[in-house]
């Protein structure tokens, strides 16, 4: 089939800035877009500027946004995105500058993952818990926890992906923090407290939207948001409870074990009555929602039957 | 055959967003759905409940769900989040192990969950059931000229394993739904993308940003109005929309009509049944801008 492909092409070292290029080409009907691209650079444009290594969805090197989506270039069939979108242009991943074409810089990737210190340790001051020379054996309900973030290949498209990434480079981002869920959840690991404790701050779990973006770009269903969520329910349970995060968790949970139904008349105040700055900064926002019959009163009448709903609730808290 | 639903309004359309429930009434109404409202239905958990006890939240929708079964009918909700919620919840409940074990926490409730029902949101119902080309019929006042930009939300997409239903990358419901009611889809990227909302109480600033530049992205590409399935989404984009203007230092002033109001424009119904006073950014102009009184 002939096919049209936009590339958007750039080459900052030399002042040359981001623009796509069109190519038409001659194209088997199965070709993935990797493919396509290494035909062009071999046939057309020797120029074209891409990482790739193994082609079949493993290294992690070929990640790029197609048609918007970051995913694998080597993982996604030509015909598939003209059939989705109508059209076909590849753009490097977000978030990290671009050293030429669909290259990027990875550092501030790696340097998020750095920053996790993504590695099993062992308390400092004493020899580690397990025999250091043999294998050490674990169940399976344990491997099974940390499977899904086991399976990272580092391709950084859910990094590309991520929407808090787009406003706030402080955020360490989903690869990162699913490394950092990957420790955690690991029983050898001795400083559990300690991370989750750093990963309590700016730019740590709290900071995800939870828009489910890098569960959906992930090329191998590592879930990071759903590692996130696990970071913390990790973190409350540890009694690390001094952020807005888990007040919003555990107020929410309050509510509707009271009401049945979230009153979000009551949600913002219990947020707010902790922190008087920001009780004055809603304030004019509270007066406007009234004026249009939008606040609700904080009293509600509980939803018939609410005792099913406490009953459910209770049992989980035995 | 007359459509029939359980329908489960969640918390917004009780709370902050009363309007998303009365117009949602007032178009069933119109387009001859009835609606059984599920009145002892409870919060779906939003997915907040579920970051710290995931088999709590099951067991509420499971609870939920059991109620539309015992009805025999599908739920409705019109909710994006908790469409997201219950979709994912019902998939689980598929399987037998995860039922029964929940299931034991129903025992002594209105009853358990068989695992026979259906969630669909107003939105696929419009598009699913009901269907564009009998929507396009039964507009009364055709929304000619209005340029409206759709913002779908997070959990109506995302993760598509359990939704099934649009193209996560791009869907075309809500397109559909805007040219049957005669307006004109406006292309944005910010369609598919998070209002904020889970973190406008935690990290503020973060939140207006990300609401400002859809906004912006969506005027600039010359939206009259967004239309939202989610109430939360609604609540970030309308009632927070002065603070995104603060953020971005720039006025912005986009309506935002939830879902079942737009509908209800172009089905002649007028402001006051679709509640639009209630709208944060004015959207009466809007409407007397296309013949509704
Ligand atoms: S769910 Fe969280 S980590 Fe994942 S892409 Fe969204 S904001 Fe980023
Ligand atoms: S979590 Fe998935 S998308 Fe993110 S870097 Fe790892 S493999 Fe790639
Ligand atoms: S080339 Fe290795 S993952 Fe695509």
């Amino acid at each position: 089939m002939r096919i049209e492909i936009e590339i958007e092409r750039s080459n900052p070292a030399e002042g040359q800035p981001a623009r796509f290029e069109t190519f038409r080409v001659e194209v088997p009907r199965h070709i993935t877009v990797l493919d396509t691209l290494i035909k062009l650079k071999n046939e057309v444009d020797g120029s074209i500027t891409f990482r790739r290594s193994c082609r079949s969805a493993i290294c992690g090197s070929c990640a790029m946004r197609i048609n918007g989506r970051s995913g694998l270039a080597c993982d996604t069939l030509v015909e598939d995105e003209l059939h989705r979108f109508g059209h076909l242009r590849v753009q490097p991943l977000a978030h990290m500058p671009v050293m030429r074409d669909l290259a990027v810089d990875m550092q501030p990737f790696w340097n998020r993952v750095e920053a996790v210190n993504p590695w099993v340790e062992t308390a400092p001051e004493r020899e580690p818990a397990w025999p250091v020379e043999r294998e050490t054996l674990m169940d399976q309900a344990a491997v099974d926890e940390m499977d899904d973030t086991s399976k990272c290949i580092m391709c950084m498209a859910c990094f590309s992906a991520c929407e808090v990434s787009d406003v706030d480079t402080r955020f360490l981002g989903p690869a990162a923090l699913a490394k950092a869920y990957r420790v955690v959840a690991d029983p050898r690991d001795e400083r559990k407290q300690e991370r989750l404790t750093a990963l309590n701050e700016v730019g740590g779990y709290w900071d995800c939207t939870r828009c489910n973006q890098c569960v959906q770009a992930c090329p191998k269903d590592v879930k990071p948001m759903e590692a996130i969520v696990h970071l913390r329910r990790e973190a409350i349970n540890a009694g690390l409870t001094n952020t807005a995060g888990s007040r919003h968790i555990t107020e929410f949970i309050k509510i509707v074990r009271s009401e049945g139904r979230l009153n979000e008349g009551r949600m913002p105040l219990k947020m707010v009555l902790s922190d008087p700055k920001k009780l004055l900064s809603v304030l004019p926002l509270a007066v406007d929602m009234l004026r249009h019959g939008k606040l609700p009163s904080p009293i509600h009448p509980p939803i018939p039957r609410v005792k099913e709903v406490r009953r459910i609730m209770d049992k989980k808290a035995k | 055959m007359k459509l029939k639903y359980a329908y489960y309004t969640g918390c917004a359309a009780k709370g902050v967003c009363p309007e998303l429930d009365q117009a949602t009434q007032a178009v069933a109404r119109a387009l001859d759905i009835e609606l059984i409202e599920l009145t002892a239905a409870s919060c779906c958990g939003a997915g907040v409940i579920g970051e710290l006890e995931y088999d709590t939240q099951l067991a509420m929708n499971a609870r939920n769900l059991a109620m539309a079964e015992q009805l025999g009918l599908n739920m409705m909700t019109i909710c994006g989040t908790c469409q997201g919620v219950i979709s994912r919840a019902n998939v689980a409940l598929q399987h037998t192990a995860t039922r029964d074990r929940i299931n034991q926490g129903l025992i002594g409730n209105g009853g358990i969950y068989k695992g026979t029902t259906g969630v669909l949101h107003l939105l696929w119902v419009l598009v699913k059931e009901f269907g564009l080309a009998r929507l396009e019929q039964a507009v009364t006042h055709p929304l000619t000229g209005l340029r409206v930009g759709p913002f779908y939300g997070c959990y109506i997409l995302r993760p598509s394993e359990y939704l099934g239903f649009d193209d996560p990358y791009n869907p075309r419901s809500l397109e559909g739904v805007i040219r049957a009611l005669g307006a004109e889809p406006v292309d944005y990227s910010g369609r598919t993308k998070c209002c904020g909302f889970p973190i406008v109480l935690e990290n503020e600033s973060n939140a207006m940003k990300m609401v400002g530049a859809h906004l912006l992205e969506a005027k600039g590409n010359g939206a009259d109005c967004l239309v939202t399935p989610c109430p939360l989404c609604h609540m970030n984009l309308d009632l927070y929309q002065g603070k995104a203007e603060q953020e971005m230092h720039r006025k912005i002033g986009l309506p935002i009509l939830h879902l079942p109001q737009l509908v209800g424009l172009a089905l002649g119904l007028g402001p006051e049944a679709l509640g639009l006073r209630r709208n944060m950014v004015d959207a009466m102009q809007l409407a007397a801008d296309v013949g509704a009184t």
